[in-house]
């Protein structure tokens, strides 16, 4: 096989489409506003994509592991509004609050983990209980009208950086932190935890003869995803300000986006980079729809279209591959629709359908 | 008696007995009744439109899928029925059959997708959703059409304090139960959810009875769309959405004892669920908790019910080994000694 013929087949592979999406969807941004490839836009364009991509890279710790997290979008809307009501004008106020946002965020998280794997509550519920309570809480402490932006300091997080750049301008903070978002994520991929999560995400009783912790490994995971949230929220406060919108739908965005990248529900498949990938082609869709004529409201239909074929697709290539690939071999029953929500450790002689 | 060796459906009726008792003697507290013929009224009209939409959501979970697209379905169905309608009570029955047919629809196009493109039921339903939501809002800008009075009395009639709408949910509960129990698609739809493998292996047709499922629950949830436009007079784009119906009555049928992973469960604990959350919402309202903190309540109890459901054992079988190891059953007779 040439190297072009190679070439062409990874990036039409299930894992690779992605990144051939999200270049199509750039180009297409490009054609349609010249501007956009300029790069001051291109900079402008990373720093309001980076609470999606935030999001996004730290629900994929917890898709892998074979796990939901729904209570995200709750999460940041709870760390905005904490953010406006503490820190209010009082910019000395800043730091400990944010040390208190993130103290919430590994509490969330440890929560969510714990529930789930010592009291195997399917995570879908325990998170969304978490979802329920969280935001609940929030605005019941708030008396529903979360209102008053937090001191502007706090918010250059998410709309100052660094001005001064050449061919730039300003280097946005929101960059900087999804690169190290990125980076800490790529880093902790390759780190044994990363392939425990994996192991884990693809069957918890091997993972756990193989000798590691479930648990531990699954807690952490949720542990990653509410700081990410929790980041996320910070970004979200200076970017868009407080109002108990914000952050709704994020864990719903941020599925998308992970599934979007060829992660697969149920766990054990995926990277993390695909994940990131999805976050940017989910929001070049967006910009792309805003450039064109198409009325808002079917922003949401064509995002459905969008996510049904790229899954629906992703799934073909790999089961036409594998089959392709390694014959002889029995249909490949790993890609079939895995139910959610497995307890962690099915007793291994309970097969055959018994009375219920 | 443990509680792990109750049935499930047992232990949903024990909680909801003793959420019943809690919540009458917390009512008390305050000098009213719980089970006063009004306040049953209420618990059981709150129970109605969920009861329809946890139906469905059962079939579509046991099969080992989930439906998200509940809320804009019903959403559709309100409108499709109110502005097909527009107050002629002559136009009632083609209006419903038109209803619950788009419904059905869009039901085959989740079942098919899921099935046959094996997309993740999560996924599909998710993007279906959002198809419908981009066309709800393109399509209508607020309220449209209206209910005939002859079909606004689905939802206000009552036999005593018994809503007609209650009777209609059970009715349908009990029909959907003996088709679990007695027909061959309730028999396929046990073995797709518990083991796709071994359904197919075992000559079920497995596309069927997912595609079925989703069907199903489409309907029921344009069943709930009707009940919401008979009671509000008119179809509305919003009426779903607001409600939650999707997750919570996702979280309905895993508190009847329903395995999210599929396989396992009863509509008799769907029912369970939905009456334990009709029943919480009910004393939060006579208690006038605010509204907010009853969303933290709600939380807490879908997670901590389900925590003690999973003490449960999944399969009830004689063990076969004791806790030392020992093969229990090895000195039992074989076959061969037995003739």
């Amino acid at each position: 096989m040439s190297h072009a013929a190679t070439f062409a087949r990874t990036m039409l592979g299930p894992r690779r489409a992605v990144y051939l999406l999200l270049a199509v969807l750039l180009v297409a941004i490009t054609v349609l506003n010249p501007s956009f490839a300029e790069p001051q836009q291109l900079v402008r364009f990373i720093q309001r994509v980076a609470p999606v991509a935030v999001v996004a890279v730290g629900q994929y710790f917890v898709i892998v592991s074979g796990e939901f997290d729904l209570s995200m979008g709750s999460l940041v809307t709870a760390q905005v509004i904490l953010a406006g009501t503490l820190i209010g004008q009082d910019s000395s106020r800043s730091v400990p609050v944010l040390l208190l946002l993130i103290a919430l965020g590994v509490l969330v998280g440890i929560i969510n983990g714990l529930v789930t794997t010592w009291l195997r509550v399917p995570s879908f519920i325990v998170t969304l209980g978490m979802m329920l309570a969280l935001y609940g809480a929030v605005m019941w402490w708030t008396g529903g009208s979360a209102t008053g932006n937090p001191a502007d300091s706090f918010r250059q997080i998410g709309r100052g950086g660094i001005s001064g750049i050449p061919l730039i301008g300003m280097l946005p903070w929101a960059v900087l932190i999804l690169a190290a978002v990125v980076a800490f994520g790529a880093w902790i991929s390759r780190r044994p935890f990363g392939k425990v999560l994996i192991a884990v995400g693809d069957n918890p009783a091997v993972g756990k003869f193989a000798g590691s912790s479930v648990w531990r490994t699954k807690t952490a995971a949720f542990v990653i995803s509410s700081l990410s949230a929790t980041i996320a929220g910070v970004l979200l406060v200076g970017y868009a300000g407080v109002h108990p919108s914000v952050g709704q739908g994020y864990e719903f965005i941020a599925i998308t986006a992970v599934v979007l990248g060829g992660v697969v529900l149920g766990g054990g498949k995926g990277s993390m980079w695909g994940a990131l990938a999805g976050a940017f082609a989910l929001e070049s869709l967006f910009t792309l729809l805003n450039f064109t004529a198409v009325p808002s409201t079917f922003r949401d239909t064509i995002q459905g279209v969008i996510i049904i074929l790229a899954v629906a697709y992703s799934g073909a290539v790999f089961r036409a591959r594998r089959r392709g690939d390694l014959d002889p071999s029995p249909p490949p029953s790993g890609a079939e629709p895995t139910p959610l929500g497995e307890p962690p450790l099915p007793p291994p002689a309970e097969t055959t359908a018994g009375s219920k | 008696m443990k509680l792990r060796n109750l049935s499930t459906t047992a232990i949903v009726y024990l909680a909801l007995l003793l959420v019943l008792i809690i919540s009458a003697a917390l009512v008390a507290t305050v000098g009213r009744n719980l089970l006063s013929p009004g306040n049953i009224r209420d618990i059981l009209t709150g129970m109605s439109v969920l009861g329809f939409v946890a139906i469905g959501q059962t079939l579509v979970i046991l099969a080992g899928s989930l439906d998200l697209s509940v809320p804009y379905v019903i959403s559709l169905a309100s409108l499709v029925a109110a502005t097909t309608m527009q107050g002629e009570s002559s136009r009632i029955v083609p209006a419903v059959v038109l209803t619950l047919g788009i419904c059905a629809l869009i039901g085959l196009a989740a079942g098919s997708i899921t099935s046959r493109l094996r997309v993740h039921g999560f996924i599909t339903t998710l993007g279906l959703g959002l198809i419908l939501k981009g066309y709800l809002a393109t399509t209508y800008k607020g309220t449209a059409g209206s209910v005939p009075w002859e079909f606004q009395l689905f939802g206000a009639a009552g036999v005593g304090p018994v809503p007609v709408s209650t009777i209609v949910m059970l009715a349908l509960a009990l029909i959907v139960g003996i088709g679990l129990a007695r027909s061959r698609f309730g028999h396929h739809l046990f073995a797709v959810g518990g083991n796709p493998d071994v359904a197919r292996l075992s000559g079920i047709r497995t596309h069927n009875s997912v595609i079925l499922a989703h069907v199903w629950c489409s309907v029921f949830a344009g069943i709930a769309g009707l009940l919401l436009a008979s009671r509000l007079g008119v179809g509305s784009p919003t009426v779903g959405p607001q409600g939650g119906y999707d997750l919570l009555s996702i979280a309905a049928v895993v508190l009847g004892g329903t395995l999210l992973a599929g396989g396992r469960g009863s509509i008799w604990g769907t029912v369970g669920g939905v009456a334990i959350f009709a029943v919480v919402d009910n004393l939060m309202s006579v208690m006038q908790v605010n509204p907010f903190l009853k969303d933290v309540v709600r939380g807490i109890v879908i997670v901590v019910a389900v925590a003690v459901y999973s003490r449960r054992r999944v399969v009830v079988r004689p063990a076969r080994f004791s806790p030392s190891g020992r093969n229990i059953l090895a000195p039992a007779p074989t076959p061969e000694e037995v003739a």
